[in-house]
């Protein structure tokens, strides 16, 4: 539940003021007993959060009788409450006990957190439960770090004791201010963050081998078998053409140049070690805890780790940042797990793949396709429906269209039913047979890898979240968080490709790790801003785009108020190459009803990463078209083609390119 | 006198009135119409090149009877080519592709690394090359006479001298001449290499960029003369196809540039081959019996003198602008006498009101083509009473393509200090590794990005600078961020496309009053 309506709660409600310096605790309560502003004697209130889901738990109805589910999980709450605050204050706004209470941690200084429950819908429900906790019904009910005071008269007591500063002054006694799980670009972001802002902080990593037993080194996807690796062989694929074109720019050499595929990897792979090995050194200048071990939750604040020998560790910590990321799905068909890989293993695979088939059409399927294709390779790709589902589909079909005309062969329609190994090798040759999605034909093709790229799955269901009571998604694996990427467990947070209806990509992670570690331990409030994000495919030919695809933006704005620009161009270096004219594609979607705001932008070419990145910036400044038009071009890029967008999709008026 | 005056509704008085029709329908240009107090043109274009085509294009389009008169001086060693200017024919068409021709050189060194079993020693055939780009050329100026048609712009390979301020003479080939007559005349006449005339030989034996394309054979081992953008940018490639080339500069690089990056340019190319000789200026150049070039020069500080031979000595110290020929004194348009550039107001126009100078013939005016071609337009949208949008030469981004390309918009560190003091302006910047350098074991010392702001709050950007791969692609965007008035904090909100170079303009977090180290390290 509850997605839409923490957005529009987001909205409803201005962005909270910048919590004092070290205060940041649990953003629960005061959200939670709605009483926003109300400071008292100097006190900060905490940043409010939206959580999923917990609105409609809290407004409903407050009778006394709870199901036994329901008051496990307020139980948790409230623990959670006295566990993340140094001072928890359970009180009624108009009782005068709770007043005076509140005016004593005020004069000493110390911040305190409070939930009103004669302003909240189930306060009957929590004194309830309280009085299980505390066995004291009356309120207030006051805790000092995790140990229950008592009310109003116990409070002063303590205080003229002394026993309340001794437990005031009480250091925590967690391991650690923060562990993170998950030491991708996300988790690292943060930890490190943390770790400047002089926290204590532990990163646990863990990657558990692929099917086909790889494995690898710190950094997460993007470094080890994402981002980096699949550029690299983009770029080896983009230089195999560049050795094409060269011919026609005067470079002689006859011969037929072949593609060493064990030279390439070897040569990717000690790059790849060279990242692992520099994130290993910066956790350790900024003195993070690194330990490569497997993390689950065991209590609310423990974690056990589990190293490669089976050694258990336990740990605690204050506050956890769950960003384990996601890794490749499998069909579940006969012989997938045993016969194929995924792109966990093409990275690494010590020999070339030879005649592949790639079955899926998402992002990761067609770069994969595109540069294996680009090394010589004969490569299908296997499609159940669309191509890059999400993206713009005109893009799409353009992008899937260069493919082809580039020797990438296509099967659309079909799914594969079962893999076979026919013979064994390095590599062997698997049968595969398939069916069609639209009739009862199958098929069958001999090919010697198959590489799936059917989606990812979340790493989310063996890391103990149960435990805890972090909720996720059923269907999605994936974890929900308010938009301070806060779970329902206040005090573990989340990041990165676990995230439920979030970008999968390593800056917005690393983005989001960053400011979440900002918000939790710098005093800052700013929140990961996941609009107008840019991003680019790495297909041969290279599609970047930023904003909004041409489909959703009818989808929220209405054709009749858009203006679509667009044309096709042709690359100066590709004319000499005699490259595709009429291939490379530019499109800009304008909300006419909004100044003609530039609310997507869409580029098909070379480069296409370096020409979409400032045009981000731009959008997030407010990009028109007019400002478009008044921007001068720099002659002669792919770029300047942005400058000079004059027909309009709805004209109908021709874009194929003439003259210069 | 008819002055373009054009209401910020645009619906003012339209400049061109009522006439020519039915004019000139037996002679082609013929001045009859001029004789008779009708001119023969509403709009006529001096100079084919992109700023002069571009605005004919958009008054034919607009409704008016245009002409372009066009006509290419052969350069001092007979170089001439066909209609649509420096920049399709003698500038970044042609300059651009043979930069991409070098870093193609670069991307078979990076090959073997990639696993692509690419032989050792790749020679370059600079015949097989210029063929290439000389008919990519010939397309193009095939492609400008097209569209001029398409347009009905009339077009005259005459050269052109003013005979009053209506009327033009246009002098064709075989010295036959013609008068020609219009309402609104728009010089673009553009630019030419200079030739130091004093230095003994330089005329006789030298070339310029006027020249370099179009040379059939490879220039071999070439002395370049000068620190312009056009000098490093041709000496970057005659070094990347493998030719032993050396720039020899009186004083700094790239003046007008910001000075760091121009530095960092040097520094690039001299790690790749370049000779470099600083504060040294050549005496004559002499032509031995080998039909070698022998060349003197003096190194300013010492007073020394040294020798060496070339094949090739290239002129790139600068461009003047083609005023000369023109007749401007008839027409009573005002020059710059330094300069000889031509003196225009906001909207372009001339001391002579409908009388008009875009482009490299203009004074103050970035010579750029893109410029130029919009100046162009958004002339003739005004002299159509279309719109009274005037040209904003803000925040110009370019880009130099030297081999490690610079790309760069608003105002360099030096301008910004001047302009703002050095206490109000904060630098930010680093030196990144493009992933590509990695696996093909590149050095990376001058990839360098820095962004200028103002140091108040919300720091506004000044300027940005670019140096490395794709650094045009790279800048582009950004330049209209600026032009949206971007902060830092807006640059820096934006989310990286990774794993690209232009993602770390977005990471720019080491300011240079930190004195920390701007070296990216990990991801």
């Amino acid at each position: 539940p509850g997605r839409a309506r923490s957005d529009t709660e987001a909205l409803a409600h201005p962005p909270p003021p910048p919590p004092p310096s070290r205060a940041p605790k649990s953003a629960g309560p005061v959200k939670v007993g709605a009483v926003p502003n109300r400071r008292l004697g100097g006190v900060h209130s905490e940043p409010m959060a939206t959580l999923p889901g917990r609105r409609a738990r809290l407004s409903s109805p407050g009778t006394s009788r709870l199901s036994s589910e329901a008051r496990e999980e307020l139980r948790r709450r409230l623990q959670g409450l006295i566990e993340d605050n140094r001072v928890m204050i359970f009180s009624k706004s108009y009782c005068p006990h709770s007043t005076r209470v509140k005016e004593l941690f005020s004069s000493l200084g110390v911040e305190y957190n409070i939930l009103e429950l004669d302003q909240i819908d189930d306060g009957a429900n929590v004194q309830e439960v309280l009085s299980e906790i505390t066995n004291q019904k009356t309120v207030p009910n006051i805790f000092v770090n995790k140990v229950h005071m008592g009310g109003c008269d116990r409070t002063f007591q303590a205080h003229q004791s002394g026993l309340l500063q001794k437990l005031l002054q009480k250091e925590s006694t967690y391991d650690y201010d923060l562990i993170v799980i998950g030491g991708g670009s996300g988790g690292l972001a943060c930890a490190q963050e943390a770790a400047i802002l002089g926290k204590k902080v532990m990163v646990l990593d863990f990657v558990v081998p692929s099917p086909q037993g790889t494995s690898w080194g710190l950094g997460g996807t993007c470094v080890n078998v994402g981002c980096i690796p699949k550029k690299l062989m983009h770029q080896a694929a983009l230089l195999g053409q560049a050795l094409k074109d060269s011919r026609k720019f005067g470079w002689e050499y006859n011969q037929q140049v072949k593609h060493n595929w064990e030279i390439m990897t070897e040569a990717i792979q000690n790059h790849i070690g060279s990242l692992n090995w520099s994130y290993g050194l910066s956790l350790r200048e900024k003195s993070v805890a690194y330990v490569n071990s497997y993390g689950e939750f065991v209590e609310r604040h423990k974690i056990k780790a589990t190293n490669r020998k089976g050694q258990e560790t336990y740990y605690t910590a204050a506050k956890f940042v769950i960003a384990t990321g996601a890794r490749p799905r499998y069909l579940g068909i006969q012989g997938d797990k045993e016969y194929c890989i995924t792109s966990d293993d093409l990275f690494s695979l010590p020999y070339c793949p030879g005649k592949t088939l790639v079955v899926g059409a998402s992002y990761v399927a067609l770069e994969c396709a595109g540069f294996l294709a680009g090394v010589g390779l004969d490569v299908t790709v296997m499609v159940r429906s669309i191509l890059l589902r999400g993206f713009d589909q005109e893009m799409a079909e353009k992008v899937g269209s260069y493919m082809e005309q580039h020797g990438v062969k296509f099967l659309r329609k079909f799914i594969p039913v079962m893999v076979q190994q026919l013979e064994k090798g390095s590599p062997g040759k698997l049968k595969v047979v398939a069916k069609s999605t639209e009739g009862p034909e199958t098929i069958e093709g001999v090919y010697n890898t198959v590489l799936l790229a059917v989606g990812r799955e979340p790493s989310t269901r063996k890391i103990g979240l149960e435990k805890i009571g972090v909720k996720i998604s059923e269907k999605s694996g994936k974890i929900l968080v308010n938009d301070i990427e806060q779970t329902n467990v206040p005090h573990v947070y989340a990041v990165g490709d676990v995230l439920e209806g979030k970008l999968e990509l390593t800056p917005v992670a690393i983005q989001a790790g960053k400011l979440l570690a900002r918000r939790l331990f710098g005093g800052h409030s700013e929140k990961c801003n996941y609009i107008n994000v840019p991003t680019t495919v790495f297909t041969p030919l290279e599609y970047g785009c930023c904003g909004l695809s041409e489909e959703k933006a009818i989808e929220i704005h209405k054709k009749e108020n858009l203006e679509v620009y667009h044309t096709l161009f042709w690359p100066l270096e590709w004319t000499v190459a005699g490259r595709d004219n009429n291939t490379c594609y530019a499109k800009i979607i304008c909300n006419k009803v909004d100044n003609n705001r530039v609310i997507g932008f869409h580029i098909l070419g070379p480069n296409a990463g370096e020409v979409t990145q400032g045009f981000a910036a731009a959008m997030k400044c407010g990009l028109t078209k007019q400002l478009l038009d008044g921007t001068i071009g720099i002659h002669p890029t792919c770029g300047e083609v942005f400058t000079t967008l004059e027909i309009t999709k709805s004209s109908g008026l021709d874009i194929t390119q003439k003259g210069c | 006198m008819e002055t373009p005056k054009v209401s910020r509704s645009g619906l003012g008085r339209l400049p061109f009135s009522l006439h020519s029709q039915g004019v000139a329908s037996g002679v082609r240009g013929g001045a009859q119409g001029a004789a008779a107090g009708r001119p023969d043109y509403d709009l006529l274009v001096i100079g084919g090149g992109s700023g002069g085509l571009a605005c004919a294009k958009e008054a034919a389009q607009l409704g008016k009877k245009v002409a372009v008169v066009d006509y290419v001086e052969p350069s001092p060693q007979g170089t001439r080519w066909g209609l649509g200017g420096t920049c399709v024919n003698v500038g970044c068409i042609p300059k651009k592709l043979m930069h991409h021709a070098a870093l193609l050189g670069g991307m078979i060194q990076d090959a073997p690394y990639y696993g692509w079993e690419v032989p050792q020693q790749v020679p370059h055939d600079w015949r097989k090359m210029a063929e290439a780009v000389q008919n990519y050329v010939k397309s193009l100026n095939w492609g400008h006479r097209v569209q001029l048609q398409e347009r009905k712009v009339s077009y005259f390979n005459m050269k052109a001298s003013f005979v009053d301020e209506h009327v033009v003479r246009g002098v064709a080939k075989g010295g036959k001449e013609t008068l020609l007559s219009a309402k609104h005349i728009v010089i673009a006449t553009g630019g030419r290499p200079k030739y130091p005339t004093h230095i003994e030989g330089a005329v006789e034996h030298g070339i310029t960029s006027d020249d370099i394309f179009w040379l059939k054979e490879s220039p071999g081992k070439t002395l370049v003369v000068g620190a312009s953008y056009v000098a490093l940018e041709c000496a970057g490639f005659l070094t990347g196809l493998g030719l032993d080339t050396t720039v020899m500069m009186r004083s700094i690089p790239l003046r007008g540039f910001d000075q760091q990056m121009s530095a960092l340019v040097t520094d690039y190319m001299a790690s790749h081959g370049t000779r470099f000789l600083k504060g040294c200026t050549p005496l004559r150049v002499k032509r031995l019996p080998d039909n070698q070039l022998q060349v003197t020069w003096k190194d300013t500080a010492s007073g020394r003198e040294d020798m060496d031979t070339f094949n090739t000595v290239l002129w790139a110290i600068g461009r003047v602008p083609e005023t000369r020929n023109l007749n401007l004194e008839k027409a009573g348009v005002n020059t710059n006498p330094e300069s000889q550039k031509i003196l225009v107001d906001a909207q372009e126009a001339t001391s002579v009101p409908h009388i008009y100078a875009i482009g490299d013939t203009a004074e103050g005016r970035p010579e750029l083509t893109p410029t130029a071609i919009l100046a162009g337009r958004l002339l003739a949208q005004r002299l159509c009473g279309q719109s009274s949008d005037l040209m904003d030469y803000d925040n110009v981004p370019t880009t130099v393509f030297t081999p490690l390309e610079y790309g760069c918009v608003g105002l360099s560190e030096e301008a910004a200090v001047a302009r703002h003091g050095k206490e109000h302006v904060e630098v930010y910047h680093a030196y990144y590794k493009p992933l590509e350098f990695t696996v093909a074991e590149r050095d990376a010392s001058q990839c360098y990005i820095k962004m200028v702001c103002l140091q108040k709050p919300p720091k506004p950007v000044l300027g940005l600078h670019f140096l490395g791969p794709n650094a045009g692609e790279v800048t582009q965007g950004f330049a209209l961020g600026i032009k949206c008035g971007a902060s830092y904090a807006q640059v820096m909100r934006t989310v990286g496309i990774h794993p690209t170079c232009a993602e770390e303009v977005t990471k720019l977090r080491i300011s240079k009053r930190s004195g920390l180290d701007p070296t990216v390290t990990g991801c």
